[in-house]
């Protein structure tokens, strides 16, 4: 055939190189109606959605930059004696693990920033997860359908947690030595077979030789890989159900309003990841963390103060703090209370958060699905659970700080200690009927908003001497976006006699849900959002005044 | 000879063998006693002690008691050594204030350095005690910094962190940051252990560890001691860690993010 082609003809009949290449790859991969599903795929604007993507971007960059250390990272416990670069610890007896974190930071090109690069990274990624489970939480964003996808992003946190916990244990300095041997006795504390599992995980008494080897499997190969496929299925799913959205005019329960993925999106994420890179290279570059140089090599003969896990650990640390040291003594065994009951609490902890999107969903009975993203403010109970939430939270980071708030704020620890166990109970009551009233108080202010208009701060005198202030009525966008909200109706019992007279037997949960039903949406929890008589008459009024 | 004979009857000549005799045996005195400038420095220690003992008077004894036998405000003083003086009164924490906290603070000192070694004279002179180290004894020279840093984590890291940066203790009591402390007062601390610190002898740490520790200090917490990471951020661990990740972190990127989503497509509309 090329020989009777002319080379017009051949320039003629011959698609661009970038569409040949689509061609060649569809005919093969199939791409094209994959990328015609995609590329116009609409994300709406706004800051918050991009917290996940932060996550998204620092959890690559720990891949990265934990491949890298991964090729001078030495995974074994043997005995070696120190002689590298750094001199406070020359001629110490270290085990490989150790030496070979200090070679990486003294003696690896680029070795310590790739180091701290990795560590930073991996407290932004848990913070900004947290973040990004507050804001799907707080804007009701993982109503239906999206439930199954708030629970792969609460396991990504979970297994987040443990994945850094096992990173910070693998240089097997003095700091991270103390964490394991928490560790080891928080298993320890379990009844029965807490021996059995330390020992199986250890290989034998701690810290014996092998539990760096193995942390190392688990913390490079067995949770990367489990949260790299929840990350994959967790972004499927997102593209499944497409965006939420943020009320307000032209937006729907059945549209979304933003721009395509390709290429404005495209561009924006690709640019966004560079931008969360610098941002991390910087803030490694410019801070040290985890200094195992100063930290030492661990023996478990040693102990330092200060000794506390990475923070996203911080509040299971609080719990043991603040936890009195019980123990019942039985016919020769010990029930260590004082580690075991924290032990119980700390899952328990994540869990109330993880499970709260079904307990809504059972308490309203509501089966639609929900794209439109609530205001915090118009779902005051769920927002004031939040609150407590994360105040509980904070009660025990503070409690995992405590010698640390002791000594910045020149206070007792014994006082600090006792605040914290008389706030881990009260704390979160008192912020949630805070909080709730704060949100019942804006929902009155955007009724007076709506009906009233705003305060324009103009004060005019009226010609027989009266002073007003001038109210500026909102304008139609604004009134939508502050009434676009639904008011769900509590949820009553029902007659507690059928058609027949009989009695029905009500159950017990059908009347706790009618309870809770009341507790959200009853009189004392909503503010009902103006009606359009409400405001008609208010504004047909405004010319008799 | 003969001139010597004839005059040994001369009325001055028992002058001359008086004046002779003294100066030899001042003398041989002078070579076989050195004990002669001990005299003169005896003379001088016990004036110092009755100096330390005003200043003691004036400014302690009110809580110590008269002779430093103790009071139930403040401990007795007997066999606490010049080198506790030393370092309570160098550092400020004695005197103490009237109305003190769970610890006596480091404040500046009241005392001039010769007026803290005559209490220090008068205190050692109550009863046997450390005395003050010499620089020989805290110096740099022939310490192990390994050896110090194994030393400090296994002896004092259980109180003052990794590198001394300080911790709480019960009660509102702390374990000050060692940052910058004199080589001297961390020894006269070791050997004295004043406050709540326990007190390291020398049967418990030797001479050698003491100066050991000390090097060990200096070389990772002082201004000498170099950061190779960047910000230290205090030294103090993860909690502090985890706010500047948080705030300088996540809040960089929050704004990072705001940012971004600020500059849409539709941005251009004006």
């Amino acid at each position: 055939m090329s020989t009777t082609t002319t080379p017009e003809s051949r320039s003629r009949g011959k698609a661009p190189a970038g569409e040949r290449v689509a061609d060649w790859a569809d005919g093969r991969l199939g791409i094209y109606s994959l990328a015609k599903a995609n590329m116009r795929k609409i994300f709406p604007d706004h800051w918050s959605f991009m917290l996940g993507e932060v996550c998204l971007y620092s959890f690559l960059i720990i891949i990265l930059t934990g491949v890298y250390l991964t090729l001078f990272f030495h995974p074994s416990m043997n005995e070696v004696e120190y002689h590298g670069s750094y001199v406070p610890l020359q001629g110490q007896l270290m085990s490989e693990a150790y030496k070979s974190t200090l070679d990486i930071s003294f003696d690896v090109r680029g070795g310590l920033l790739i180091r701290q690069i990795h560590h930073w990274a991996a407290l932004v990624f848990l913070a900004g997860m947290f973040v990004h489970m507050m804001r799907v939480f707080f804007t009701g964003a993982f109503r239906k359908p999206r439930e199954i996808n708030w629970l792969f992003g609460f396991l990504l946190f979970v297994l987040g947690m443990f994945t850094g916990f096992t990173g910070y244990s693998l240089p097997d300095d003095l700091l991270s030595g103390t964490g394991i041997r928490f560790m080891e006795g928080a298993i320890l504390s379990v009844p029965i077979v807490g021996t059995y599992i330390s020992f199986f995980l250890f290989g034998g008494e701690f810290p014996g030789d092998d539990f760096v080897a193995r942390f190392f499997s688990i913390h490079v190969l067995l949770l990367p890989g489990i949260m790299l496929g929840l990350v994959v299925a967790h972004l499927i799913l997102v593209f499944y159900h497409k965006h939420t959205q943020f009320a307000g005019p032209g937006k729907t329960n059945k549209n979304v309003v933003g721009m395509p993925l390709l290429p404005v999106y495209m561009a924006k994420a690709g640019g966004f990841f560079f931008l969360v890179f610098g941002a991390l290279a910087a803030l490694s570059a410019i801070a040290t963390i985890n200094p195992i140089w100063n930290i030492g090599p661990y023996r478990p003969d040693m102990v330092s103060t200060g000794a506390q896990p990475d923070w996203y650990m911080g509040f299971s640390e609080g719990l043991i703090r603040v936890m009195p040291g019980w123990e019942i003594n039985f016919w020769g065994h010990t029930l260590v209370l004082g580690v075991f009951i924290p032990l119980l609490i700390f899952p328990l902890v994540l869990v109330s958060i993880a499970v709260y999107p079904f307990i809504e969903s059972w308490v309203t009975g509501d089966k639609r699905e929900h794209h439109i993203l609530d205001r915090p403010r118009n779902a005051p109970t769920r927002t004031a659970f939040g609150v407590a939430w994360i105040t509980l939270y904070f009660v025990l980071l503070v409690g995992g700080g405590n010698d640390l708030w002791a000594t910045h704020f020149h206070l007792s620890i014994n006082a600090i200690t006792w605040f914290v166990r008389i706030a881990f109970f009260v704390a979160p009551v008192l912020a949630f009927i805070v909080t709730k009233r704060i949100c019942l108080g804006l929902q009155r202010r955007d009724r007076d908003k709506v009906l009233h208009g705003r305060e324009a701060g103009i004060i005019k005198r009226l010609p027989h001497g009266e002073f007003i202030e001038v109210h500026e009525p909102l304008s139609q966008e604004q009134l939508y976006t502050l009434t676009a909200h639904e008011q769900y109706k509590p949820v009553e019992i029902g007659p507690t006699v059928d058609e027949n007279g009989v009695r029905r037997k009500v159950k017990m949960s059908e009347k706790l849900r009618a309870k809770l039903s009341k507790g959200y949406y009853g009189g004392e929890s909503q503010i009902p959002k103006p009606t359009v008589e409400e405001y008609k008459e208010i504004t047909s009024g405004h010319g008799h005044h | 000879m003969k001139k010597l004979s004839a005059r040994r009857r001369h009325p001055l000549a028992a002058l001359v063998v008086l004046l002779l005799a003294l100066a030899c045996t001042g003398g041989l005195y002078a070579v076989f006693a050195p004990a002669d400038k001990a005299q003169a420095d005896e003379t001088a220690q016990s004036l110092t002690i009755e100096e330390g003992k005003k200043l003691y008077a004036v400014g302690c004894a009110s809580c110590h008691g008269t002779g430093g036998q103790g009071t139930s405000d403040g401990p007795s003083l007997v066999g606490v050594g010049a080198a506790a003086v030393d370092f309570q009164v160098s550092t400020g924490r004695m005197p103490a204030a009237t109305s003190q906290g769970a610890q006596i603070p480091k404040k500046p000192a009241v005392y001039s350095q010769a007026e803290i070694d005559q209490l220090a004279a008068y205190i050692a002179s109550l009863g046997a005690g450390p005395a003050i180290p010499t620089e020989e004894q805290y110096g740099p020279e022939g310490a192990d910094i390994a050896k110090g840093g194994e030393l400090f984590r296994n002896n004092c890291a259980q109180c003052h962190n990794f590198t001394g940066k300080g911790g709480a203790l019960t009660h509102g009591k702390y374990a000050p940051n060692l940052e910058d402390v004199a080589p001297k007062y961390i020894y006269e601390a070791m050997l004295t252990g004043p406050q709540n610190m326990p007190s390291f002898p020398d049967s418990t740490l030797s001479e050698q560890n003491k100066k050991d520790v000390i090097a060990y200090l200096n070389a990772v917490n002082s201004d000498e001691s170099d950061s190779p990471g960047g910000l230290e951020l205090g030294g103090l661990g993860p909690v502090a860690e985890g706010l500047f990740a948080w705030v300088f972190g996540l809040g960089a990127l929050v704004a990072v993010a705001v940012w971004v989503a600020a500059r849409t497509a539709k941005a251009k509309k004006s």
